[in-house]
């Protein structure tokens, strides 16, 4: 009689116990909602500002005229060509070089102290202020390289700015393939690059590819480090074009071609007194969001599509 | 105790392996596999069994700092495959191995089994079919996968993985296959399947086996070593092993007082 008392003073101990628990559960998800909304809502309003403010400018015109001193006309032509092709030579440079370093350090390398070294810095560079890198390229490529304040140099840049945001992304990616995996293609006799080749890029690329697109869409809203080698601010003509008619139909010109990037441009609008800039600045600003967004959409979507045929 | 009928395919002789952390996980280990036999590996978890088995295809060799001591020759030929003059990819390719988890590749369950073959640079897609078909029908999975050859692997049930393993290291046709606890993570029934494969599988080649399951060293293999702290206790006939051991040790383990 006295155990079955206690069995039964016991389990209302334990009910209130767990009673006090699963509030501390609801206490917390109420903090994390609210700080969660914190950020969200105020990024939110900011965006939402900015269409409000570039609500007139969202006309095609806009993309297709030149900068001008009268701000109706204004628009973002040399900008956004700008900035697709910096981004196409970061694009090019980053993704070849961040991808076979990533590759070098996680299934190459020996691991030892200098090894480790470099690792450290990579993660380290990942942190570096972006104007610091503006800095680099403006003594490395302008001044010691000479390639001028060009389309080239500022590719090059915003390359180095997000390379380590690729080796790191494919470095995470290469680590998350199973060592089990590698012994099975090892075991059957494959060499270390057919492992490389067949599997391990072949099973990352979904999660490195995330990382380039996350790594660009910085490098598209980035400033500063443009800023610093020397952008212009207000360019009325397009660099020569890539594509020509006659053979051999590419053309280099416009790496060598000065430029202007689309923050570039939203910054110098901003700075005019006159308030009718300020609506062209307000369009550029969101047109940045917009493409930034899209392009992490992408990144997720890509993800989970390539994932989904993989479980471990 | 040695069946005079069977040849010897190969021979560890004195072997010694060390972690690239210096302990010293195998012990002066000595035996025979005989030639269309299937040995078995038992003894309590930790005692070096995987160690040992991974020492016949050089997997110790991916990893920076392990050491082996000796030799494991494999005849005809005399090779000896821990010899640093031997490439390990060569030893792996005569020596194939199946996994303790079953793990294919993310990829269709016909590439999963081609993929010995593509490694071996073949690519000639009639002499691959019927390699693949093969290699499936040797691992008792044609019959259930023929109509979806280029489904994911992932999709099929674990011991179909497992069998699917099987048929990519069968495919290669290997001398030896080497197997770690390959029924650990399956049920009894798949267990029973991937059992009366390997002794199937015998005729074909050479087989040692991992198993931490003793009624299943009793059930399909000829021969038994017994491990412990990576030391080989015993060695004999598996009927010998499980009805009348020579060492007190190994009666221990097999009558369940110990481990
Ligand atoms: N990578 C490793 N590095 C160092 N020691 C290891 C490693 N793998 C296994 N060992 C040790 O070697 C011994 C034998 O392990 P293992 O061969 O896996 O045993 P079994 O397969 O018989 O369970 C154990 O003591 C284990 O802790
Ligand atoms: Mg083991």
């Amino acid at each position: 009689m006295e155990h079955k008392a206690s069995v039964i003073e016991n389990l209302a101990e334990v009910r209130a116990m767990i009673k006090r628990h699963k509030r501390n559960d609801t206490l917390f998800a109420v903090i994390g909602l609210c700080a969660l909304m914190l950020g969200l809502i105020t990024l939110m309003l900011l965006f939402w500002q900015l269409i409000a403010d570039g609500y007139p400018k969202f006309t095609i015109d806009f993309l297709t005229e030149f900068p001008s001193r009268r701000a109706g006309q204004a628009g973002l032509l040399s900008a956004w060509v700008g900035s697709f092709l910096v981004m196409s030579v970061t694009f090019l440079t980053a993704v070849p070089v961040g991808v076979a370093a990533g590759l070098y350090l996680e299934e190459y390398a020996p691991k030892n102290w200098f090894t480790d070294l470099i690792e450290i810095n990579v993660s380290n560079l990942a942190g570096v202020p972006s104007i610091i890198y503006g800095l680099l390229a403006l003594g490395l490529f302008v001044y010691i390289l000479d390639l001028g304040q060009s389309i080239l140099t500022a590719g090059l840049t915003l390359g180095l700015l997000i390379l380590p945001i690729v080796i790191v992304s494919t470095r995470e990616a290469i680590r998350a393939i199973p060592v089990s995996i590698r012994e099975a293609a090892y075991g059957v006799g494959a060499t270390k690059w057919q492992v490389v080749y067949d599997h391990v890029f072949k099973y990352s690329y979904g999660g490195i590819l995330t990382g380039v697109i996350i790594g660009m869409a910085r490098a598209l809203g980035e400033t500063a480090p443009i800023i610093t080698i020397g952008a212009l601010t207000f360019i009325a003509f397009l660099p020569p074009s890539p594509i020509t008619a006659e053979p051999p139909f590419l053309n280099f010109e416009w790496l060598s071609s000065g430029f202007t990037v689309m923050p570039i441009q939203m910054f110098n609008w901003l700075s005019r007194p006159d308030h009718a800039f300020h609506i062209n600045a307000a369009a550029t600003g969101a047109l940045i969001i917009i493409v930034t967004l899209l392009m992490n959409g992408t990144a997720i979507w890509l993800r989970y599509k390539i994932r989904k045929n993989i479980k471990w | 105790m040695a069946n005079i009928n069977t040849a010897i395919k190969a021979e560890a002789r004195d072997l010694n392996f060390f972690y690239s952390n210096g302990a010293r996980a195998l012990k002066g280990i000595s035996m025979p596999l005989y030639e269309n036999k299937i040995t078995a590996l038992i003894g309590p978890s930790g005692c070096g069994k995987s160690t040992f088995l991974r020492c016949f295809n050089r997997m110790h060799d991916l990893y920076p700092g392990n050491k082996y001591e000796g030799q494991i020759v494999m005849y005809p030929d005399n090779t000896n495959v821990l010899d640093a003059g031997v490439d390990p990819i060569e030893v792996r390719m005569r020596i194939s191995m199946v996994f303790q988890k079953p793990n294919p590749f993310p990829k269709s369950i016909y590439e999963n089994v081609a993929y010995g073959l593509r490694v071996r640079g073949e690519n000639n897609k009639r002499i691959m079919d019927d390699k693949v078909e093969e290699a499936l029908k040797g691992a008792a999975l044609w019959n259930e996968v023929k109509d979806r050859l280029h489904d994911l692997a992932f999709n099929l049930s674990g011991g179909q993985q497992q069998r699917l393993c099987i048929a990519r290291a069968l495919a290669t046709d290997p001398e030896i296959m080497l197997f770690d606890e390959p029924t650990s993570a399956l049920d009894p029934i798949a267990t029973a399947n991937i059992e009366e494969l390997m002794v199937e599988l015998r005729s074909k080649l050479t087989i040692l086996v991992v198993t931490h399951n003793m009624q299943q060293a009793a059930r399909v293999s000829d021969y038994t070593a017994y491990m412990y702290l990576g030391e080989l206790i015993e060695y004999d006939d598996t009927d010998r092993i499980f009805t009348n051991p020579g060492r007190k040790e190994t009666e221990d383990y097999i009558t369940g007082k110990f481990g």
